[in-house]
C-alpha cells in the first residue's frame, strides 16, 4: 500500500462526495432542455442539501430510532461503495476487502435500511413506497449479479477493479455478451435509481412514487442525507457502468500521478455524457404502470443472462 | 486473453448473437407488424452473417445464398406478409397463453437446452463458425416456443418463418451452407408455403370471421 494508492482513494471518495449533486443537477438540466422548459442551476442541488441541513429535524411521535440511524447508515453504505468502485485509478487499497459481490451486497443493505425506516412511521404511504421498492429490488439485484458475473468471467476476477484492468489493457474486441449486458445495466440503473419508467424522480404524483413515498416523514438533515445518498447512488452507478463498459482512461497500475490526474477531465467527459444520454432515455420513454415493471426487469435479467451464455458458448 | 479471434470472426459471432436476442424480442413481441419487421431484420443480419462467411472462406456458393436470402427473407416475404396484414386487417395478437415474462424464462431454459444440446456437435465440426450452432438450434426451438403460444395465424407463419431462418444459419455454421440445389429447393418450398398460408388465411377468416386458430379445435359441427 504506497501513499499514492492511499491518496487515490481518498480522492476517489471525496471527488464521488463533492461531484454526485453536480452530477444528478446535470441531468436535471439536460431534461430540462430536452423538454423545452428553462433548465434549474446546476447548483441546485447543493443549494437543497444546504436548506435541508440548517433547519430543525421533525420527527414522527412513533418513530424509534431506527428511523434516526437509517439515513447514516443508507448515506454510509454509498460512501463506502463510492470507495469500492474504481472510478480514477484501480489500484484501491480498500478493495482487497471487498468485491463486486460485496458492493451489490452493500447497496441492498441501504435498500433495506431504507425500506424499514420507511416502514417505521406506519404511514400507508412509506409503506407503499418501501413495498414497491423491494419489488424493484428483488428483481433487479439478480439482474445486477448477471451482469457483474459476465465481466467476472471474461476477467477471471470478481474484484471490480481488477475487472477493470483487464478490460482496459487487454487488445480491443467485440464482445456482444459485454453489449448485452451494458443494455441490461442501464435498464437496472433506471430502476434503483428511480428513473423514468419505472419512477418520476420530479413528482409527487402519489400513486406512482416508489422512491419518494419513502421519505416523505423525513425533513432537515436526514433529508438532506437521504437526498445526498440517492444523488451518490446514482453517481456510483454510473461509474460502475464506466468500471464495466467503458474502462478506459482509468489510471491502471503504475504509481503515476499524471495518468490519476489525466483520469479526472476523462471521468467529467463519461459523466457529462452519461447524464446527457440518461435524460435522453427519460425524455424519450414514458413511465412504465407499476404491473409492468416486473416484465422491464425481467428483460433485464434475460438480457444479462444471454450475454452470459453467449459468452459461455462463443468466448466473446 | 489466451487467443484472439480474427475480426471477422468476432463479426460473425455479434451475428450470432444479435440473431439469438431478435429471437427473444420475436418471442415478446406482441404487434404482428413488429413481428414482421423483426423477421425481415433477422433475415438482414443472415444476409450479413452470409456475407461475411463467403467473404472469409471464399466459397463462392454462399454468395448465391446470400443474394437469395436478401431476395426472400428480406424483401419479399416481410413485403407480402406486410400486405396480408393490411388485406386482413390484423395488427395485434391476443394475449398468449403464457405471460410474457413466463414464457422469456421458459426462453431461457430453452436456450441453455439447445447450447448443451449442439455441443458434442460443435465439438465434431471443423469449420470457424462451428460455436455458432448452439446459437441456431436455440433459434429454432425459441421459434417453436413462438409458434406454440401464439393463437393467431399470422404469428405462427412468422414463427415458422424464424425457424426456417435457424435452419438456415446452424446449416450455414455447421457445414458452411447446403448444397445449392437444397437451399433452392428449401426457399422454393418456404416461399410456396407462405403463398399457401396466406390463402387458408382468407379461407380461415371466410369460415370463423378471425384468425384465431382457437377456432380450428372444435371439429364437430354445430347441431
Amino acid at each position: 500500500m504506497t501513499l499514492m494508492e492511499i491518496l487515490t482513494q481518498v480522492l476517489e471518495v471525496i471527488a464521488a462526495l463533492a461531484a454526485a449533486p453536480l452530477f444528478l443537477g446535470w441531468v436535471n438540466q439536460c431534461r430540462a432542455w430536452l423538454q423545452n422548459r428553462s433548465a434549474p442551476s446546476l447548483w441546485l442541488p447543493y443549494r437543497g442539501i444546504r436548506k435541508l441541513f440548517h433547519k430543525d429535524a421533525v420527527i414522527a411521535e412513533s418513530a424509534s430510532p431506527l428511523f434516526r440511524i437509517a439515513p447514516y447508515i443508507v448515506f454510509g453504505a454509498m460512501a463506502v461503495a463510492a470507495a469500492i468502485i474504481p472510478s480514477m485509478g484501480t489500484r484501491l487499497p480498500l478493495t482487497t476487502a471487498a468485491d463486486a459481490i460485496a458492493l451489490v451486497g452493500l447497496l441492498a443493505t441501504a435498500r433495506v435500511f431504507m425500506s424499514l425506516a420507511a416502514m417505521d412511521v406506519g404511514t400507508a404511504f412509506g409503506t407503499l413506497g418501501a413495498r414497491r421498492e423491494m419489488m424493484v429490488g428483488f428483481l433487479a439485484e439478480p439482474a445486477l449479479l448477471m451482469v457483474i458475473f459476465v465481466a467476472s468471467l471474461i476477467s477471471a476476477t470478481t474484484a471490480l477493479p481488477a475487472i477493470t484492468e483487464h478490460l482496459a489493457t487487454q487488445a480491443p474486441a467485440l464482445y456482444p455478451s459485454l453489449a448485452f449486458t451494458a443494455i441490461a445495466f442501464t435498464m437496472v440503473l433506471l430502476a434503483e435509481n428511480a428513473r423514468i419508467p419505472i419512477d418520476n424522480p420530479a413528482t409527487h404524483l402519489e400513486l406512482t412514487m416508489i422512491h419518494e413515498a419513502m421519505l416523505l416523514e423525513y425533513s432537515a438533515r436526514h433529508l438532506a442525507l437521504m437526498e445526498w445518498a440517492a444523488a451518490l447512488k446514482l453517481f456510483n452507478y454510473a461509474c460502475i457502468g464506466f468500471a464495466l463498459f467503458i474502462p478506459w482512461g482509468v489510471s491502471t497500475g503504475a504509481d503515476s500521478p499524471a495518468a490519476l490526474l489525466a483520469s479526472i477531465p476523462l471521468l467529467a467527459v463519461k459523466l457529462a455524457m452519461a447524464g446527457a444520454g440518461l435524460a435522453l432515455i427519460e425524455t424519450v420513454s414514458a413511465k412504465l404502470r407499476v404491473f409492468r415493471v416486473p416484465e422491464f426487469l425481467t428483460a433485464a435479467f434475460l438480457l444479462a443472462v444471454l450475454g452470459l451464455l453467449v459468452h459461455l458458448l462463443l468466448r466473446a | 486473453m489466451a487467443v484472439t479471434t480474427p475480426f471477422d470472426l468476432q463479426l460473425l459471432n455479434l451475428c450470432a448473437a444479435l440473431l439469438l436476442l431478435l429471437s427473444f424480442a420475436m418471442l415478446a413481441q406482441r404487434r404482428i407488424v413488429t413481428l414482421v419487421n423483426l423477421l425481415a431484420l433477422q433475415g438482414g443480419l443472415l444476409f450479413v452473417a452470409t456475407l461475411l462467411l463467403a467473404w472469409r472462406t471464399g466459397q463462392h456458393h454462399l454468395y448465391f445464398s446470400a443474394a437469395l436470402t436478401l431476395a426472400l427473407k428480406v424483401i419479399f416475404l416481410p413485403w407480402l406478409l406486410h400486405r396480408l396484414i393490411r388485406r386482413l386487417q390484423v395488427y395485434w395478437d391476443t394475449e398468449p397463453l403464457l405471460n410474457i415474462s413466463g414464457t422469456m424464462l421458459a426462453g431461457l431454459v430453452v436456450v441453455v437446452f439447445a447450447f448443451g444440446l449442439a455441443q458434442p456437435i460443435s465439438a465434431l465440426a471443423s469449420t470457424a463458425t462451428r460455436n455458432s450452432i448452439g446459437i441456431a438450434v436455440a433459434v429454432v426451438l425459441l421459434s417453436f416456443i413462438t409458434m406454440i403460444t401464439r393463437r393467431k395465424a399470422m404469428s405462427q407463419v412468422v414463427g415458422f418463418l424464424s425457424m426456417e431462418n435457424g435452419l438456415f444459419f446452424g446449416a450455414m455454421s455447421a457445414t458452411y451452407g447446403m448444397p445449392m440445389i437444397v437451399e433452392f429447393g428449401v426457399a422454393l418450398d418456404v416461399l410456396v408455403a407462405v403463398l399457401v398460408l396466406g390463402i387458408f388465411f382468407f379461407q380461415i377468416r371466410e369460415q370463423f370471421d378471425s384468425l384465431d386458430l382457437h377456432h380450428l379445435e372444435s371439429l364437430k359441427e354445430e347441431q
